[in-house]
């Protein structure tokens, strides 16, 4: 079954909604080790996609989400615009109808890669991906939304220990750790809300 | 052909026109040259619809060097030469260089009429060194 229109509209936005809410405290994570730009930024890219709210529930869900992607990389003005709208376009290109988590599961390592193409980056490296890549395994081993938003959570706090390699946050060097990483708790946010949606739904 | 263009992509407006105004007083107008900075709200940020206009306006059939200063300028740039048609994004290319040294000397390599990799490669010289 394809997803309907309503249920893109309300998935796409309480995810947008979410991150609007905290984008004050995403700008201060991001003061703290970046140039605290990033809950902005991510405002900014949100309330693009929130606008074309109409417009993105009347696409079959894989489109929506690559319109979506290109929202964000045409208004959010940082290095998150290109990144998230990649997560979100590899998303689309990869999702095939009907959605079930294994193919979540395939579509979102297929769209991490593309992320870190995009940012050159890997695992480790205290950034997105450190929050990304162990919810795509959460999900290809068929653990439940709450635990999956419960996964994410563990991943963002990890962040605080890590050295940042990638980005502004890398110029600090050993002082970029015991502070937790802007978009692996941007992620984090993001995963968090599509649980919990996930999870009143079905 | 006409000489490889230039394409300034800053945070900052005020950096990228300052960069501008340094390359039009080595090179005037033998080489086309465009400059952006700013988010989409004029904040401090790039712009990937601004960097696209950026190429237009400097576009070259010889090909177009864009320099960058920090690390959203170049994914943004990166972002807005694969949303552009295949053909011409062939011929856009992103210099690994300071942003100022690197247009000044770009630009002055290719009012010579330099070549795209020629242009690209006398700016990431300054990297290496």
């Amino acid at each position: 079954m394809a997803v309907e229109p309503d249920v893109t509209r309300r998935l796409i936005k309480t995810v947008a909604d979410t991150i609007i809410e905290h984008a004050d405290e995403l700008t201060d994570l991001d003061s703290a080790i970046g140039d605290g730009d990033h809950g902005n930024n991510m405002k900014r890219g949100m309330k693009a996609v929130l606008e074309e709210l109409d417009s993105l529930s009347s696409k079959p869900f894989p489109d929506a989400l690559k319109a979506a992607g290109m929202h964000l990389v045409m208004k959010v003005g940082g290095a998150s615009g290109p990144l998230y709208g990649t997560l979100f376009m590899g998303l689309g290109k990869e999702l095939v109808e009907p959605i079930t988590q294994k193919r979540v599961a395939q579509a979102l390592s297929a769209a991490i890669e593309a992320v870190k193409a995009r940012g050159k980056s890997d695992v480790g490296q205290k950034t997105m991906l450190d929050v990304l890549a162990p919810v795509a395994a959460a999900l290809s081993e068929d653990k439940s939304p709450a635990d999956i938003a419960a996964v994410a959570r563990e991943a963002r706090e990890k962040t605080r220990g890590m050295l940042a390699l990638k980005g502004r946050a890398s110029f600090l060097g050993e002082r970029s750790v015991g502070h937790i990483d802007p978009g692996a708790r941007s992620s984090e946010l993001i995963i968090e809300s599509i649980a919990d949606f996930v999870g009143e739904e079905t | 052909m006409t000489n490889v263009g230039i394409v300034i992509v800053s945070h900052s407006v005020q950096v990228a026109q300052g960069t501008a105004d340094m390359v039009r007083q080595m090179v005037g107008d033998e080489v086309p040259l465009a400059a952006c900075g700013g988010d989409p709200e004029g904040g401090l940020g790039t712009s990937v619809p601004d960097i696209m206009k950026a190429i237009d306006a400097a576009w070259s059939d010889s090909g177009v060097a864009i320099m960058v200063d920090l690390g959203g300028a170049e994914t943004n740039s990166e972002m807005a030469i694969e949303m552009m048609d295949g053909d011409r994004a062939k011929k856009v290319v992103i210099c690994n260089a300071p942003i100022v040294e690197g247009a000044v000397i770009a630009a002055t390599e290719a009012s010579g009429g330099a070549t795209l990799d020629e242009v690209r490669g006398t700016a990431e010289e300054l990297s290496a060194a």
